[in-house]
């Protein structure tokens, strides 16, 4: 029988404490700037909380997992992902224009979310799958299981969110040693194809493109968010206004304050220093995930890890330029500090995986 | 073999994993140094800006209007006043689809076609800007059932208001007036006067009447507040506030009461009474009938409304008081009887009258009204009998000149500068006024009907009201006004004593001459016999009827035969108590016929009520005279 100790040894084992600690640190501001943004309303901080116990429960479950399993669950849950994804298309619901949920009776289900897990996963097996063997072929073949799940999520439409999944599978194949000149050649591709795919794009979608570079052309509309984004980051000054004492935030000029430009609101309160500092624990918990990264075991998990940090900063970057008015308005959260339960729980899963990856690599090796 | 070759790819792998792993380590760092420059560009260099731009969003300058200033009548009587209520308003320019939106508040609460007919109508005139509303003075029930809705209504909002409110409807219409919602020749105007800010988020302003000619006075200054708002605009707390001044309460010269009793005492008559205390000016009843009711006009009257206002062959909205203009009649011939003595006529020069008069070398009859004439009349009887043939004789002695010049002085053809806006002057004809209007010369013809108060006559109540006043207080003239004191909160003004404005310095024999004449008229053998019967104090009076239509030579005026719109209008003018006036009164009864029948009664219920404080018994039919069967 195990003892006491035995147990909490047992139960903490495959956690990494400087991991835990860089993103626990992200979840306290959340609750903080929560409790700011959502003007003093604790059941929203008490939402958030109980959205991280439960992303943290699967943290755990996913780091106590042996690493076969994860290898072993990847090409499932890419398929159960893009039939979820293929039913969006043709029965979800439809919600501000946009098809991304899915009825299941009980409630609404965004499959998106779940590619964002999915995807890396099912590039990191194939690659593995085929790591002896590696020709153009298989980097073809990876960038089609990429480029599905994205064409499916970009026609819902939800830019933001398949953008951030390219990204994750691009990271794969950089990692992955993607050449060099293919790489340039998709570049030049991508330049040549914008005018096509300009008039891919819904209107509104460009509207935000080009509010962009004008935001005040359209003050009350499109442009609002941004201007009032702006006006938020840049009042705060060097020191901020002080907690709670946010004007944009309280006399409710920010849209969005608890989810996509909850940024908005801690920059306005904190200012400068604050922002500097946010920077810093975003950077902390990068360079564990690096950390990570690089000691990872083998070609499976060192791809996967390294596309799940990549990806967490890209969040993080893209998400704080579009607030501060440098990136559109795609509609990405906050990594680890918006309020809300499925980007959470992905994240999460992420960071467990991270932390499987680096607890399980003796267990590996024997 | 195949094992070293993979352990060597396996290290080029990682070394190569590694490259890029560090490459991604440069990007990410490229990633947040962007993020850095650009907070530093955002929060340190242009902090200032958006700075400004912060405080800019959230505070906003709002106007608080002042309470509009009350209307007292002299007893302290209440005739404009401001009550609070709720009203529901739309901000057109926040809502899509206007009738979507009207439709489903017509749920929650009671909108009847006309106020949607009338929210059309001010959407179409207003500036786009505004909120407007859809309906007014909500019940507790219909508050309570929208604002538990209110979310779904997003540019729809419940406001509290104070509204205008005029108790006496429409037995004060034409005096007091209105208010309405200030539309883009208000504007116009308010921009020239220099005082369109103090009219921030004033939707009102006087439109006529009282309400009009006294504006400066009743809207107060308008306050103002620096609040913090929210970006949905609603007001969060203040942080500077410069109180509103509310407006200044006006106490009229009006008597409410005896204004009601004189409303009433028309009955179904439309017409006009102004009743003046001679000694000095104060306006004490001012009716216009019809009236109309000024409580439909605040928010912008209804087309249906509207249309039934001015479509009417009783033309409601015209203030026959002020801007009626009618031949005076008979109730000229005191103020010709005046000319004349003034003239050196001698009050026991005595005509034979046969009912008719001609000019010399003119074979043309200008009749009396009365056939066959009234016989031997002297100055004191033509005017109890009212003989048409004395006056012919004695305008054509006098001639239009000197009648010109001694009539105006009663104020006949001038405005009397009463405090009301749209007076009209009426008309005292002259030579020099004929060849300028008609390019014509003046015939002795002419000045023959201008002595007994037809041709070219004309004459407001208001008008003659006034030179009754004056007659009644011997000569000395004094300006009709409304208002007695306006009261300030930095104190009352004084209240207004009016100076004469004019003393016609008339010989006190002539005074009494005409007085006692028209003391006359109201007993038995004078025109209106109805006026006085019964009274416990003198009353002196003088009738009058204006023709509508003309006659020809020969042709017989019979009420009977004429359409209702084309009979004489009944004119009476008096005053009491005759000894020592303190009301002096014209009555004009449009379409009335005779003043003795229908006009006389109507002064008596007022005097009675202003003297006595009650009204009159009903008279009985026999009290009814052959002499007030006529003129």
């Amino acid at each position: 029988m195990m003892n006491r100790k035995e147990l909490q040894q047992r139960f903490v084992a495959h956690l990494d404490p400087v991991l835990l600690l860089a993103i626990s640190l992200l979840m306290l501001v959340s609750l903080v700037v929560l409790y700011s943004a959502s003007g003093g309303n604790w059941m929203r901080v008490f939402g958030q909380f109980t959205n991280i116990v439960v992303a943290c429960a699967a943290m755990w479950l996913v780091a106590n997992m042996p690493l076969h399993y994860l290898l072993r669950s990847a090409v499932p849950i890419y398929i159960f992902g893009m039939i979820l994804l293929i039913c969006v298309a043709l029965f979800g619901d439809i919600s501000h224009g946009a098809r991304r949920w899915l009825d299941i009776g009980v409630g609404t289900i965004q499959p998106s979310e779940l590619m964002k897990v999915a995807v890396p996963l099912m590039m990191a097996w194939y690659f593995e799958k085929h790591e002896a063997t590696l020709t153009l072929k298989n980097y073809f073949v990876a960038a089609l299981l990429l480029l599905m799940p994205v064409a499916l999520i970009a026609r819902q439409p939800d830019l933001g969110t398949s953008i951030l999944i390219g990204a994750s599978g691009f990271y794969v194949l950089f990692l992955a040693g993607l050449s060099w000149r293919i790489m340039l050649g998709m570049v030049l591709m991508a330049v040549a194809s914008a005018p096509f795919l300009w008039s891919m794009l819904h209107n509104y979608q460009r509207h935000r493109i080009l509010m962009l570079l004008d935001p005040s052309q359209d003050a009350l509309g499109q442009g609002y968010h941004t201007i009032q984004g702006m006006i938020a980051v840049g009042s705060g000054g060097l020191m901020g206004k002080g907690y709670l004492h946010g004007t944009q935030t309280h006399l409710e000029f920010l849209p969005e304050r608890t989810t996509d430009f909850i940024f908005a609101v801690y920059s306005e309160e904190f200012g400068f220093i604050g922002n500097a500092i946010l920077l810093a624990m975003y950077i902390f918990v990068i360079g564990r995930g690096f950390m990570i990264t690089a000691n990872a075991s083998t070609y499976f998990t060192r791809l996967l890890a390294g596309s799940i940090t990549l990806t967490f900063s890209t969040y993080a970057f893209v998400n704080i330029g579009m607030v501060s008015g440098i990136l559109p308005v795609v509609g990405v959260p906050l990594p680890l500090v918006s309020y809300g339960g499925t980007s959470m729980l992905t994240l999460l899963l992420g960071f467990g995986m991270l932390m499987s990856i680096h607890t399980h690599k003796q267990l590996v090796k024997t | 073999m195949k094992r070293i070759i993979e352990l060597k790819n396996h290290q080029r792998e990682i070394y190569y994993f590694r490259f890029r792993l560090m490459l991604s380590l440069g990007f990410v760092f490229l990633m947040m140094l962007t993020l850095l420059l650009r907070f530093a560009y955002l929060q340190l260099m242009k902090h200032d800006y958006f700075q400004t731009m912060a405080e800019s969003n959230r505070i906003a300058v709002v106007p608080i209007v002042p309470n509009r200033g009350l209307i007292l009548d002299r007893n302290g009587i209440v005739l404009a006043r401001n009550y609070s209520g709720y009203t529901l308003e739309i901000a057109s320019r926040k809502v899509p689809n206007l009738e979507a939106t009207i439709k489903e508040l017509s749920k929650l609460v009671d909108i009847q076609p006309k106020d949607r007919k009338r929210f059309k109508k001010l959407l179409a005139e207003s500036r786009n800007f505004d909120t407007l509303p859809i309906r007014n003075r909500l019940n507790d029930e219909e508050v309570a059932r929208f604002a538990a809705q209110s979310y779904r209504f997003p540019g729809v909002e419940l406001k509290a208001r104070l509204f205008r409110e005029y108790p006496f409807g429409e037995a004060t219409s034409h005096l007091i007036g209105y208010i309405g919602r200030i539309n883009q020749k208000d504007i116009h105007r308010l921009e020239k006067d220099d005082t369109v800010s103090n009219y921030r988020g004033s939707d009102y302003i006087g439109k006529i009447g009282l309400e009009q000619r006294y504006e400066k006075e009743l809207h107060g200054s308008t306050g103002f507040e620096q609040v913090e708002v929210d970006a949905g605009g609603r007001a969060i707390r203040a942080l500077t506030r410069s109180a509103p001044k509310s407006g200044n309460t006006l106490s009229l010269t009006l008597d409410a009461k005896l204004q009601e009793v004189a409303a009433k005492a028309f009955g179904k008559f439309r017409g006009a009474l102004v009743a003046i205390d001679p000694n000095n000016g104060e306006i004490l009843a001012f009716i216009s009938r019809p009236g109309y009711d000024p409580n439909l006009f605040i928010d912008g009257i209804d087309s249906e409304n509207w249309e039934a206002l001015n479509t009417s062959l009783d033309v409601p909205l015209n203030n026959r008081a002020l801007r009626g203009q009618y031949p005076m009649g008979s109730t000229l011939k005191p103020f010709m009887a005046l000319a004349g003595l003034y003239y050196k006529r001698s009050p026991s020069y005595t005509i034979n009258d046969p009912g008719y008069y001609t000019l010399p070398g003119n074979r043309h009859r200008y009749r009396d009204w009365k056939e066959g004439g009234h016989g031997k009349v002297d100055m004191f009887k033509s005017i109890v009998v009212s003989c048409d043939t004395y006056y012919y004789g004695l305008a054509t002695e006098l001639g239009i000149d000197r009648i010109h010049s001694y009539l105006s002085k009663f104020g006949f053809g001038k405005k009397t500068g009463v405090d009301m806006n749209g007076e009209v002057s009426g008309l005292l004809p002259s030579a020099e006024w004929k060849m300028k209007r008609h390019h014509q010369i003046w015939y002795p013809g002419d000045t023959v009907s201008v002595g007994i108060g037809q041709g070219y006559n004309l004459v407001t109540p208001l008008q003659l009201a006034s030179a009754t006043a004056t007659l009644a207080n011997n000569g000395v003239a004094y300006r009709p006004h409304f208002v007695k004191q306006i009261q300030r909160a930095s104190g009352n003004t004084p209240e207004v004593k009016p100076e004469p404005t004019l003393d016609l310095h008339i010989e006190p024999q002539n005074i009494a001459l005409v007085k006692r004449a028209m003391e006359a008229v109201t007993k038995p053998g004078g025109t209106a016999v109805r006026a006085s019967a019964g009274a416990p104090y003198r009353i002196a009076g003088k009738t009058g009827t204006a023709q509508v239509i003309g006659m020809k030579q020969g042709e017989k005026y019979d009420a009977d035969k004429i359409s209702e719109y084309n009979r004489d209008h009944a004119w009476f003018i008096a005053f009491a108590p005759a000894e020592k006036p303190s009301i002096a009164l014209a009555v004009l009864v449009e379409n009335g016929g005779h003043g003795g029948a229908t006009a006389a009664p109507i002064a008596r219920k007022v005097f009675d009520y202003y003297l006595l404080g009650k009204l009159p018994k009903p008279l009985p039919a026999t009290a009814v005279k052959e002499g007030e069967q006529s003129d």
